[in-house]
């Protein structure tokens, strides 16, 4: 393992060359994140020696804010995986529960922060992989609104549910960290303008009085005992600050991750079809034609469980599939987003664990996808929605940290810090 | 309705779409595997037509010409290059 907890593919100093708020701090960027010159492998032996030519619009944000970056994190193999175990280069351990996963698929960037190694990071969330290794290591991580921060060299898995956001220590380091990042990009056609007066950090009061808070129920108890205990006490914590709490049931979010992983896997199999040894990836050099040295390069460079993703989302668009499976992934996705905009008409803020387990031992599911599928029940719906969701630390059970997710509406970013700054 | 089983042919014909040469060992594994989540998508079976009203804005830039990568720089990534071109397999 090339650094303490294995947090790190590459470890880097690139300087930041401008003053601002983040001068002086150490960021850690998620190794799909493009840098400069500085290898970017996705956690894929398939771009093991990959350099892009350009930096991601968010690194230029952070290093203009003055903020030095130390390293490439560790992550799921293209972010397909919620315990960094599908990573090409080894497991990341949890620092704050030795021997157990850090979560996924942005567990570099959360261990970093975590163990100290880094003051903040960045990370990506396609269905959950801020928020999933944020509430594993303890620490503050946010899933963004859709379009409120640029994508632009972000190597993409599947872009319509994707963002970057950031993880930090506490919820105001977070927000000051996604001050930096958060705004258009006349490199992302998805970007918008969030219609905040001030900085998410001035919407950090603690003060929950008058806010509603709507318990997902169904999410709550589909929960492990341990987690549910944790949960209820913080929501009893945010009563007596004198927020009202209602209960919530949702009927589309049972169908939510059946939807999301037929969505995710399908775009994954368009946008990984780019990976074909010739312009960057694994060597070419192989025998035969275009299509037989193609196959054989995707063969060697791709892990299983991308091999996984790639075939099933190729199944669900396949002649005949198609209606059967996208179509109605897509019915559902809507069906969530109305759920959603309908559950926002009764309360503020949504609840729930942001896990539904505490993090397993390094090795304990690998060979259990659908198993490893379900523990991203709680987290997908947010994405489908497009809505902004974060995981705030709340204590911890049988020595494993415990995570609280606040869901918002789209660009009520204000309302998950003022929340979130609640509980701690 | 239910799905159909996933056989071995099935599992090499979507590889062959997605142009991954798979080992026979995983070929196998993925055929039982995909029958176990293929099961599970079927819940989506129960999903009413929703009649989503997007509000979609088309977003355009002018079709102008920009500093772009250099050939040099394009060509970095490349393991096999010819001159300023890529170099791939042949077609056929």
């Amino acid at each position: 393992m090339s650094s303490e907890y294995n947090a790190f593919i590459t470890d880097a100093t690139i300087e930041g060359d401008g003053e601002g708020v983040l001068s002086g701090a150490t960021v850690a960027v998620k190794d799909n994140i493009s840098t400069k010159d500085v290898r970017t492998t996705c956690g894929s032996a398939m771009l093991e020696s990959y350099e892009p030519p350009y930096d991601a619009t968010v690194v230029r944000r952070v290093l203009d804010a003055g903020a030095t970056i130390v390293g490439k994190a560790n992550m799921d193999e293209f972010g397909m995986g919620g315990t960094t175990e599908t990573s090409a280069f080894d497991p990341t351990e949890n620092p704050r529960a030795p021997g157990h996963v850090a979560g996924g698929s942005s567990g570099g960037s959360a261990a970093a922060v975590a163990a100290g190694a880094a003051d903040l990071a960045l990370g990506s969330d396609t269905g959950g992989s801020i928020r999933n290794p944020a509430a594993f290591c303890g620490v503050v991580g946010l899933k963004p609104t859709y379009g409120l921060v640029s994508r632009y060299g972000l190597i993409a898995y599947a872009n319509s549910l994707e963002q970057i956001g950031p993880i930090g220590p506490t919820v105001e380091s977070t927000a000051r960290l996604l001050d930096v990042i958060a705004g258009p990009d006349e490199h992302d056609g998805t970007t918008r303008t969030a219609d905040l007066e001030g900085s998410y950090v001035d919407t950090i009061d603690g003060d929950v009085s008058g806010t509603t808070v709507g318990v997902l129920r169904n999410l709550t108890e589909g929960s492990d005992e341990r987690v549910q205990t944790r949960f209820e006490a913080a929501i009893d914590d945010l009563r007596a600050q004198g927020a009202s709490i209602v209960e919530i049931e949702l009927e589309s979010i049972e169908h939510a991750l059946a939807a999301y992983y037929v969505i995710a896997m399908s775009e994954a199999s368009s946008n990984l079809a780019r990976f074909d040894g010739v312009r960057y990836g694994v060597s070419g050099g192989y025998d035969g034609d275009w299509n037989e040295a193609f196959a054989s390069t995707r063969n060697e460079g791709f892990g299983e469980e991308v091999k996984r993703r790639i075939l099933l989302g190729t199944y669900a668009l396949s002649a005949g599939y198609h209606d059967k499976y996208y179509k109605k992934a897509q019915d559902a996705r809507a069906w969530v987003k109305s759920d959603f905009t309908e559950a926002f008409t009764q309360a503020d803020v949504l609840a729930s664990p942001t896990m539904p387990v505490l993090a397993p031992k390094i090795g304990e599911n690998l060979d259990d996808p659908l198993a490893l599928y379900q523990i991203d029940a709680n987290t997908v719906p947010v994405n489908l929605a497009n809505v902004p969701a974060i995981s705030v630390p709340i204590g911890e059970a049988d020595g494993r940290p415990v995570g609280l997710q606040l869901i918002a509406p789209a660009f009520g970013e204000g309302r998950l810090f003022r929340t979130a700054s609640a509980l701690e | 309705m239910t799905t159909e089983t996933v056989n071995a042919d099935d599992v090499r014909h979507v590889a062959d779409l997605a142009r991954i040469d798979l080992e026979d060992a995983e070929i196998e594994l993925f055929e039982e595997q995909f029958a176990e989540i293929l099961e599970y998508f079927d819940s989506l079976d129960e999903v009413p037509a929703v009649d989503a009203d997007e509000e979609l804005v088309n977003v355009m830039r002018s079709d102008e010409p920009h500093e772009s990568l250099s050939q040099a720089t394009a060509l970095k990534n490349a393991p096999e290059t010819d001159d300023d071109y890529f170099k791939g397999p042949r077609v056929s």
